[in-house]
C-alpha cells in the first residue's frame, strides 16, 4: 500500500476552518473583572482544519506505524502481548471514566473495591503483600521502592548505606533511578552463564550497602539461578533486594518473588497484565514491599473497614510520587485481566510465554550466534554469526530488513553485555504458525547476512521513509514546527 | 485459556521440537523449592461475558456526576469531540511500543512533533517534550532541573500550588539536602516579598492558583530573573485560550496537567503532564523529544533525538530515569487541541470563566461570598460559608440532586474553615447554576451563625 507524505497540521492549516464548536462565548463578558495584563491579544496559534480533514490526518499516520493488532512484535523485555479489546470497552465506561479524583470516597465504592483486589492478587501473584498501585510507570515503580529503602534505612539511622549493586545486564532505568534518588550505583558483572556473578558482588558488599537491584528473569532471559543466595548475601550484609518486574510473564504463577527472599518489586502492569502501551505510555508500575516495608510505602493505601473502602496514608509514607490515585483506568484494564485468567490462567501465561520463546529459540540457534544457548525463560538473546559480521552487516541491518518482511525488530543493542544484540520476547499470545513463520524469514536474513546481501543496507525500502538520519536531529534540532519565529 | 491460542497438540509439537517432555522441564532453572506446589490464591477465570457482568455490578458502587460535576482541583470536566474517542481505538495507535524504530514508527513521531509544537504554542515556549506521567511529577522533574541548571539548592514554591504537587516536589527532593521554602497566599494570591534571593534555584506558580486565583506572573518572572533564578510556571491548558502564556511573560520552563484537554476524568489518571522550556535548556530536559531530520532519500522525517540525555544510553548520569510515559494520552490531546483550533480553545476558556461569573453571581445572592475578593479568578473561585458543616451540608445536599462539588480547603490548609471552591467548565448547566445556588441558599439559613 502507498502510504504518501503526511503534511503537519500546521502546513495543511486555513483559517476560519473549524472542526470543534462551543456556543455561547463572549470574549468581551468572559474577561470581565480579569486584569488586562493578564489576557492575551490573540489565541496560540493552534491549527485550523475541518473534521474530515482532520479525521484523515490522523487515520493516514496511524497506518505509518507497526502495532500488535497488525505485525508480530517480539521486542524483547517489553512484552507486546495481544492487548484484550474487551478491556478497552469497559475502561471506556462512564462508571469509571467518569469519576472525579477528588470526589467522596463513598460514591467511588466500585473503584475503591477494584483497586484493593487487584493490589490484593498482585500481592498473591509476588508473595510480596504489601501493594502501592501509585506509580505511573515501571521506572516511576523503581524509584518509589528506592525512596522505600531509603526511608527504611533512615529510620534505623543508617545513613552510611548508600550504594546500590546493580548488574551489568540490567535495564538503563535502574540505574537512572538510583541516581535520582541518591544512591550511587555500583556495576556488578556477568559471569560466564550470564547470570550475576556471586563473587564479583560479595566483593563489593559492605557496611555501605543499601541494597541489589536485579532483574529476574534477566535481560539474557536466564533465570537467576541463585536468587535465594544472592538474597541471603544482600540481607546478611544489612541490605535489601529490589527486583526489576520487567520479565515477570516468565515467572507468573510458577513461582513467587517473596519467596526467593526479595523485598521490593514493581510491576510494569503494560507488559505482564496486557494494558496498552500506547506508543509509550500510559503505563503502570506498582510496587510490592515485604510487610516490613508496608508503612512506607507512598500514599494512598486502600484499606477495608467493614465493608467500606477508603484511602489511607500509611504512617511512615515517603509521600506521593504523583497526583491522584495513579493511572486509574489501566489499573480497570489490569483487573480484568487478572479477573479473566484466574490462577491457573497466569500460570498458563508463564507456561505458554516460555515455551514460545525456547521454541523460536531451536527453530534459529542454528543460524544465529544464541550465546547463551540454553533453556530460557521468556525471551533469548541472539547475534549475528562472525560470517555475517564479516560481511559487513551489523544488528541494526537485520533489524531493519525484518521490518521490509512486515516483522517490528526484537530489542536491539540491549543488553549491554552481548555484543550487537537481538533479543526476543515473542509472548503467549502467539500461534505456532506466527513463530514458524518469524523463523523462516530469520533464517532467511541469515542467509542474506552471511553473503552480505547489499538488501539489508539498504532496508527499510517498504515504509514511508527509508533510515532516518538521527545524528542530524541532534545536529540542527528542529524540536517543532517553526521553533522560535 | 484467555487469549492463548495455541493447542494442547501445538503445544505437544513445540516442546517436541524443543526436546523437552514436560512444560514443567521449561522451568528447570527455577530453584524447586521456591517453585510454588500450589496455584496462587486468586479467585478463578471469568469468561469474557462474566467479566462484563462482574464490572458492570461493581461498576455500580460508583457514582459519576449525572448533573454538572463543579468538582476542579487540577482535574477538569470538559467534554471533547468524537473524533478524539474514535481515533484513540485505531490500533496502530493504541498497541506500538515507543517509538524506537523510527521507520515503522513514523505515525506515532509525527503525532509527537504535532503535539510538542502545539504545547509549545500553547505555553510560549521554544521547546517541549513527548510528555511526562502528570502534572505533579512534571513539576517536581522541573525543580529538579532549575537545581541541575543553576547549581542552587533553594527553591521557593508558592503555597497555590496544588497540595499534592508539593507533596509530589517534598518526596522527590526529599534525600537532597535542599531547602524547600513556601510563598505564603495572602487573599488568595501568593505573597512573593522578601523570599527569592541570590541562593534561589527556581520559583514555581501555579495559574491559576489552586484556590483559582489568577496570579501576577511578569513581575514574578523579572523578580526571579534578577536574583539569577528561574521561573517555572504550571498552568491549566484551557485557561491558555484567554490568558497571557508564563512563556510569553519570560518564564524559563512551562508545566502542567493535561487532562483538560480532551481526556476522560478516569479517577484521577491517565491524563498526561506536559513540560515546556526554552530551547537553550534542551540537554537538560526529561523525557522523550522527537526531532524533524531527513531519511537517506532526503525526505523529510521524524525521529526521536538528543537520546543521549535519556537512561538507555546514560543510565545513572541520565537527566531523569523516565522511560514509559503517557502517550496515548498524550496524543488524546494532541486530537483534541488540533479540533478546536485557537478560536476553539479561546470558547472553552470563554464559556467556561462565563459560567463561573455566573456561578459567583447566583452564589453571592444566595449569600455566599468569596472567600478571597480582591483576587481575580478564572474558571475556579474560592467562597466562605459559616462554617465547615454549612460547607458538608451544601456538598450533600447536591449530590443529592446528582451534582459533584465543593472541596473544602481545610482539607489541605489551616485557618480555612468554611472556605471550599467549586469549578465550571463549558459542560456546567446553567440551570444546575441556579439550583446550586438555590441549594447554597437553604444551607446558609439552616445552619445557626
Amino acid at each position: 500500500m502507498y502510504l504518501p507524505p503526511v503534511n503537519l497540521l500546521f502546513e495543511d492549516s486555513r483559517p476560519g476552518r473549524r472542526c470543534f464548536r462551543t456556543t455561547g462565548a463572549d470574549r468581551t463578558a468572559a474577561t470581565a473583572g480579569l486584569p488586562s495584563s493578564a489576557l492575551r491579544d490573540t489565541p496560540p496559534a493552534l491549527p485550523e482544519l475541518g473534521e474530515l480533514d482532520l479525521l484523515r490526518h490522523f487515520t493516514r499516520l496511524s497506518q505509518k506505524n507497526f502495532g500488535i493488532s497488525v505485525n508480530f512484535y517480539p521486542l524483547g523485555s517489553c512484552t507486546m502481548k495481544y492487548n484484550p479489546v474487551v478491556h478497552e470497552a469497559i475502561a471506556a465506561r462512564e462508571e469509571w471514566s467518569g469519576l472525579h479524583p477528588l470526589q467522596d470516597e463513598d460514591t467511588a465504592q466500585g473503584a475503591l473495591a477494584l483497586m484493593h483486589d487487584l493490589a490484593r492478587d498482585l500481592g498473591e501473584l509476588t508473595g510480596l503483600p504489601a501493594v502501592t498501585l501509585h506509580p505511573a510507570a515501571g521506572a516511576h515503580g523503581e524509584l518509589t521502592a528506592l525512596m522505600v529503602l531509603r526511608a527504611w534505612l533512615d529510620q534505623r539511622g543508617e545513613h552510611q548505606r548508600r550504594k546500590i549493586m546493580v548488574p551489568d545486564s540490567a535495564h538503563g532505568t535502574n540505574p537512572a533511578s538510583c541516581t535520582l534518588s541518591g544512591f550511587s550505583v555500583v556495576t556488578v558483572k556477568s559471569d560466564d552463564r550470564g547470570l550475576c556473578d556471586l563473587e564479583d558482588l560479595a566483593k563489593h558488599l559492605g557496611d555501605d550497602t543499601a541494597g541489589l537491584m536485579i532483574t529476574n528473569p534477566n535481560t539474557l532471559g536466564l533465570f537467576e539461578d541463585n536468587i535465594v543466595e544472592i538474597c541471603k548475601m544482600v540481607h546478611d550484609a544489612g541490605g535489601k533486594v529490589y527486583m526489576d518486574g520487567a520479565n515477570f510473564n516468565a515467572i507468573m504463577g510458577v513461582a513467587r518473588p517473596g519467596d526467593f527472599g526479595i523485598d521490593m518489586m514493581h510491576l510494569n502492569l503494560h507488559k505482564t497484565m496486557s494494558t496498552p502501551h500506547g506508543g509509550g505510555g500510559p503505563g503502570s508500575g506498582p510496587v510490592c514491599v515485604t510487610e516490613e516495608l508496608r508503612t512506607f510505602l507512598p500514599a494512598p493505601q486502600i484499606v477495608e473497614e467493614e465493608g467500606l473502602y477508603r484511602l489511607q496514608t500509611p504512617e511512615h509514607s515517603i509521600g506521593r510520587m504523583r497526583a491522584f490515585h495513579g493511572n486509574f483506568l489501566v489499573l480497570v484494564r489490569a483487573y480484568c485481566y487478572v479477573r479473566r485468567l484466574g490462577a491457573k490462567g497466569a500460570r498458563r501465561v508463564a507456561e505458554n510465554a516460555v515455551l514460545n520463546a525456547n521454541y523460536l529459540r531451536v527453530l534459529v540457534d542454528k543460524y544465529w550466534r544464541v550465546p547463551y544457548n540454553r533453556v530460557c525463560m521468556h525471551e533469548f538473546v541472539a547475534r549475528p554469526t562472525k560470517a555475517m559480521r564479516d560481511a559487513g552487516i551489523h544488528t541494526l541491518d537485520i533489524a531493519k530488513r525484518l521490518i521490509d518482511c512486515g516483522y517490528h525488530p526484537p530489542t536491539v543493542y540491549f543488553p549491554l553485555v552481548v555484543h550487537e544484540a537481538i533479543m526476543a520476547e515473542p509472548t503467549e499470545t502467539e500461534s505456532k504458525e506466527t513463530l514458524d513463520a518469524f523463523a523462516e524469514t530469520m533464517i532467511m536474513i541469515a542467509e542474506e547476512a552471511a553473503a552480505g546481501d547489499e538488501k539489508l543496507h539498504e532496508a527499510p525500502v517498504t515504509m514511508p521513509v527509508t533510515r532516518v538520519d538521527e545524528a542530524r536531529a541532534v545536529r540542527d534540532p528542529q524540536l517543532c514546527y517553526r521553533c522560535g519565529d | 485459556m484467555p487469549y492463548i491460542q495455541n493447542s494442547d497438540a501445538d503445544r505437544a509439537a513445540m516442546l517436541e521440537r524443543i526436546g523437552l517432555s514436560s512444560l514443567q522441564e521449561l522451568f528447570a532453572s527455577i530453584p524447586e523449592d521456591v517453585q510454588l506446589k500450589e496455584l496462587p490464591a486468586i479467585a478463578d477465570g471469568l469468561s469474557e461475558s462474566e467479566l462484563q457482568a462482574h464490572l458492570a455490578e461493581l461498576g455500580a458502587d460508583n457514582q459519576p456526576a449525572t448533573g454538572s460535576c463543579f468538582l476542579g482541583g487540577g482535574f477538569y470536566d470538559h467534554t471533547w469531540p468524537a473524533i478524539v474517542d474514535h481515533l484513540m481505538q485505531r490500533s496502530e495507535f493504541l498497541t506500538a511500543y515507543t517509538p524506537y524504530q523510527p521507520e515503522c514508527s513514523q505515525g506515532t513521531l509525527q503525532w509527537i512533533f504535532e503535539f510538542q509544537s502545539m504545547i509549545a504554542e500553547l505555553t510560549g515556549c521554544e521547546v517541549a517534550n513527548a510528555s511526562m506521567y502528570d502534572g505533579s511529577s512534571a513539576a517536581a522533574e522541573a525543580v529538579l532541573m532549575s537545581m541541575t541548571q543553576t547549581r542552587r539548592k533553594r527553591v521557593v514554591i508558592s503555597e497555590g500550588v496544588h497540595p499534592e504537587t508539593i507533596e509530589t516536589i517534598r518526596t522527590y527532593m526529599h534525600h537532597m539536602e535542599a531547602e524547600i521554602v513556601i510563598a505564603p497566599l495572602d487573599g488568595g494570591l501568593t505573597a512573593w516579598e522578601g523570599l527569592i534571593n541570590q541562593d534561589t534555584a527556581s520559583v514555581l506558580v501555579q495559574q491559576p492558583n489552586f484556590l483559582g486565583g489568577v496570579e501576577e506572573l511578569e513581575s514574578l518572572a523579572a523578580e526571579a530573573h534578577a536574583a539569577g533564578a528561574l521561573a517555572i510556571s504550571s498552568v491549566y491548558p484551557v485557561s491558555m485560550g484567554l490568558l497571557k502564556s508564563p512563556g510569553a511573560m519570560g518564564f524559563d520552563i512551562v508545566v502542567g496537567e493535561g487532562q483538560s484537554l480532551g481526556v476522560p476524568l478516569g479517577y484521577g489518571g491517565p491524563g498526561f503532564g506536559f513540560f515546556a522550556a526554552s530551547s537553550k535548556a534542551v540537554r537538560k530536559l526529561p523525557g522523550r523529544l522527537v526531532g524533524q531530520s531527513v531519511d537517506t532519500k532526503g525526505r523529510r522525517a521524524y525521529t526521536l533525538a538528543f537520546q543521549t540525555r535519556e537512561q538507555h544510553i546514560r543510565r545513572e548520569k541520565a537527566t531523569s530515569n523516565i522511560c514509559t510515559n503517557n502517550s496515548l494520552i498524550a496524543l488524546r490531546g494532541c486530537i483534541h487541541m488540533a479540533a478546536l483550533g485557537p478560536e476553539g480553545l479561546e470558547e472553552v476558556a470563554a464559556v467556561s470563566r462565563q459560567r463561573m461569573l455566573a456561578l459567583v453571581e447566583a452564589l453571592e445572592q444566595s449569600g455566599v461570598p468569596r472567600a478571597f475578593p480582591e483576587a481575580p479568578f478564572f474558571n475556579e473561585c474560592a467562597f466562605r460559608m459559616e462554617n465547615e458543616d454549612a460547607v458538608q451540608q451544601l456538598k450533600d445536599s447536591m449530590l443529592e440532586q446528582g451534582l459533584h462539588g465543593v472541596l473544602p480547603l481545610s482539607r489541605w490548609f489551616d485557618n480555612m474553615d468554611g472556605i471550599f471552591t467549586l469549578a465550571c467548565t463549558e459542560k456546567v448547566r446553567p440551570e444546575d447554576i441556579h439550583l446550586l445556588a438555590s441549594l447554597a441558599a437553604s444551607c446558609q439559613t439552616q445552619v445557626p451563625a
